[in-house]
């Protein structure tokens, strides 16, 4: 089936060359950063990790997020999300490549990655991330090729392969719970100390997940005859309204626990995130972008008049993704760090190499995408014919 | 200085690690694993540990920089001078304050006031490092309680870093070998990518040596022992002298402890007790 | 198969590059003399095991040391061969005889194409030419 994403007329194959630069030009920073050091990102002795696991973090989410799709249609019948589970599971798919290659890139070492394996830790969580992202990356490629081939030949899928979905709907829950268990148990670090770490994960990845796929959705709407039904988008969309509330009200309950109790250690780091410490405020304007974003996405969300018009909740998916990129993305892991555990604070921010590095990962994963989701169109004879 | 050193080759054989290469090796292992199985019953174990007498460092600013010195030349730490940014360090200074960062100290003694204080790996008990390395390149060694680093293992992710409450832990950015002034042909460097820190000079205490900061010391500033042997000179300080620990709260059990009392307030108000304690010993 | 002929053809191209090297030694019969090792100048004449097996194992050896000094402590090392005891380190003892890096491990690691990372860390004897 893979053949199919390597025809296609010219628009794809400028796409898709224009994105092959990008991981061109991010390969040869990553490529000088293997034979220099690290010491080309902008992290220090503080501030020890940053835009790379960032967006791990995030990603994880994205990947998650699927669960959305697969849980209605398949545990709950939902028929209306038929046409949008391949795309959510392509999405999966694309995310965890994604995140796994932040971790890659993140490594001192990556020519030992293999020592993971051959000295596997039961008591590291980072160990058990590796289990549940490799895990849950095979789960996905399974469920959507075994799918999308049944599909092909217009059969029904086999009875066998519905167990391993239910078993994907807990897998994606665990991913993003291990990876909040990367964080939330550590003594040295209070801001992720905070046992809403993995439900705050999870509604924030359940609603930026749905709301990039709401975008997808459109877009594929728009370059081919697919079309993922005015229902399915309006289900999934109100799916992102729900969890968009519940993050803000885990944000919350966070910022009255740090700032009622008022005990240092906790109120300092959201205070370098919205204020600044020491002369240091360079997240600041980020972290009050993404309170006006919250803000925006849930009015236009929380609205049914504004929600129902595809206008507005393409501007409601955007800034619910926005914001909780930022959050996540951003200001969650980085501000960990500041102040650290001796009450420093240290100045971060991503260099050239570094962000080359991290775009080239977002282009191998929109590269995966845009072919991923070429070959189900293609299976369905949904692509346009070439005018 | 003489009972230190006693005391410090007693423990050598306890732990039974490397058992002196000098001497006959097989008569050493085993009259060493004998002690060491008494002391195990007797005590539970080994556990090393270290006593830094805060009072006299305060007297005393050059000594900082002198232990600092002798365990960088020893280990081949690099000096990458003002360049925070890659800064690797296994023993360094900071003020008292922030060397105690979470307890707040206000109204203070004067002579503790903003003085440098040693930090150092503190080589805890329950070590909040070791349990979140995904390969196991980092442990705590069940013989002595030292927190071990494998630099042929470890895949420089720096989930170590992130875990220590202490910032003991530093990351190798870059190629440390060109910011080191003189090799120490003894003992290897690092690579790029690893996590180094202090490992309590595990190779100099198995050849029968003090940590080359305890030996920058000449009066005992720094004193290190056996935690669980209760007449160490460790623990008798311990007995004796008002201690604490950074940041204990967080039950990672750190095994160095400072000093902060004035000896010369508890010859005043006690001078006997002093006096029994030094004679005697038996005060646990 | 689709395209079986060009599948076929490509494979046949390949496997004839990959093992080129072979081709190219075997047709020009090109033998590089064997490297000449310079021994201990220090006196010493026997080595922690048999020459034979330190030849074809010393790699095996280290790393054996390597996992015993660093992650269980035991510094000792007893010669199956003569049963006397070595400090097991690269340094202190298998380069205290073989000071000579340059003529000794690097004339047969450069021989045999191979670039073991050991001095990437470990620090060769100083004064050594």
């Amino acid at each position: 089936m893979l053949e199919k994403a390597l025809t296609g007329n010219r628009t794809y194959w400028t796409w898709m060359f224009f994105l092959l630069a990008i991981i061109g030009a991010g390969a040869a920073c990553w490529f000088w950063q293997f034979r220099t050091g690290l010491t080309v990102t902008g992290l220090s002795r503080d501030v020890v990790w940053g835009l790379y696991i960032a967006q791990f973090t995030f990603l994880v989410g994205v990947a998650a997020s699927a669960v959305m799709v697969v849980l209605p249609y398949y545990l709950h019948n939902y028929k209306a999300f038929g046409k949008m589970t391949i795309l959510g599971e392509f999405l999966a798919i694309a995310a965890v490549i994604m995140c796994m290659l932040f971790i890659f890139v993140d490594m001192g070492r990556p020519d030992r990655i293999f020592n993971v394996f051959l000295h596997p830790t039961p008591h590291s969580m980072m160990f058990w991330d590796t289990v549940a992202l490799g895990g849950y990356l095979v789960l996905n490629i399974l469920i959507s090729r075994v799918s999308l081939s049944c599909e092909r030949r217009g059969e029904p899928p086999p009875k066998w392969i519905k167990p391993i979905i239910i078993l994907s709907i807990p897998w994606a829950v665990s991913i993003h719970t291990v990876t909040a268990f990367l964080y939330a148990g550590l003594a040295a670090r209070p801001f992720w100390m905070t046992a809403i770490l993995a439900p705050r994960f999870l509604a924030s990845a359940f609603a930026a997940g749905p709301a990039l796929l709401i975008l997808l959705a459109l877009i594929v709407r728009r370059l081919t005859t697919f079309d993922p039904g005015k229902e399915a988008i309006q289900k999934l969309a109100e799916i992102v309204t729900y969890a968009m509330l519940l993050n803000v009200f885990f944000v919350a309950m966070e910022l009255f626990t740090a700032l009622y109790s008022d005990i240092p250690e906790h109120v300092l780091h959201f205070q370098f995130l919205f204020m600044g410490l020491e002369g240091n405020n360079t997240l600041a304007p980020w972290m009050w972008l993404s309170v006006v974003l919250a803000v925006v996405a849930l009015v236009i969300l929380v609205n049914p008049s504004t929600r129902r018009s595809e206008t507005t909740l393409v501007v409601g998916c955007i800034a619910v993704f926005g914001s909780l990129w930022i959050d996540k993305g951003l200001g969650m892991v980085i501000a960990g760090f500041i102040p650290s555990p001796l009450g420093k604070v240290t100045q971060y921010s991503p260099t050239a190499p570094e962000l080359t590095i991290s775009l080239a990962i977002y282009a191998i994963g929109i590269l995966i995408v845009t072919g991923l989701y070429k070959i189900a169109l293609e299976v369905r004879g949904q692509m346009k014919t070439e005018p | 200085m003489d009972g230190n050193r006693r005391d410090f080759l007693k423990l050598a054989g306890l732990t039974a690690l490397g058992a002196t290469g000098a001497s006959s090796i097989n008569a050493t292992t085993a009259a060493a694993s004998t002690v060491e199985s008494q002391a195990e019953a007797s005590t539970g174990g080994v556990r090393l540990g270290m006593v830094i007498d805060l009072r006299k460092f305060s007297k005393n600013d050059a000594l900082i920089e002198r232990c600092i010195e002798a365990c960088h030349a020893a280990h081949n730490v690099p000096d990458f001078g003002d360049d925070a940014k890659n800064e690797v360090k296994w023993i360094w200074s900071e003020d008292f304050e922030t060397a105690f960062h979470s307890q707040e100290f206000h109204y203070i003694r004067e002579d503790l006031k903003g003085k440098p204080t040693l930090l150092l790996c503190n080589h805890c008990n329950n070590p909040p490092c070791t349990r979140v390395c995904p390969t196991q390149a980092t442990w705590k060694r069940e013989a002595d309680g030292i927190v071990m680093m494998d630099w042929h293992r470890c895949i420089g992710c720096r989930y170590c870093v992130v875990a220590c409450p202490y910032g003991s832990r530093s990351f190798n950015w870059k190629d440390p070998r060109p910011a080191i002034d003189e090799i120490t042909p003894d003992y290897p460097t690092r690579m790029r990518g690893v996590v180094e820190k202090c490992t309590f000079c595990e190779e100099r205490i198995s050849r029968g040596l003090e940590p080359a900061c305890v030996e920058a010391c000449s009066n005992d500033e720094i004193v290190f022992g056996n935690l669980n042997d209760p007449d160490s000179k460790v623990r008798q300080l311990l007995a004796e002298r008002m201690a604490i620990r950074r940041k204990s709260g967080l039950g990672t059990q750190p095994e160095v402890y400072y000093i902060i009392d004035d000896p010369r307030t508890l010859q005043e108000t006690a001078p006997a007790a002093v006096v029994e304690v030094a004679e005697g010993g038996d005060h646990a | 198969m689709y395209d079986a002929g060009k599948i076929i053809v490509g494979i046949v191209v390949f496997v004839v590059l990959a093992t080129s090297p072979l081709w190219f030694n075997a047709l020009t019969e090109a033998t590089p003399e064997a490297p000449k090792l310079t021994l201990p100048t220090n006196g010493s004449t026997e080595c922690v095991e048999a020459t034979g097996y330190m030849r074809a194992s010393h790699m095996d050896l280290l790393n054996q040391w390597r996992e015993q000094v660093v992650r269980t402590g035991q510094r000792d090392y007893v010669s199956s061969s003569s049963g006397k005891v070595f400090d097991m380190s690269l340094s202190r003892t298998c380069m205290d005889c073989h000071s000579n890096k340059a003529d000794f491990c690097d004339a047969c690691h450069t021989y045999m194409a191979v670039s073991p990372y050991c001095w990437d860390c470990h620090v060769e004897p100083k004064g050594a030419n």
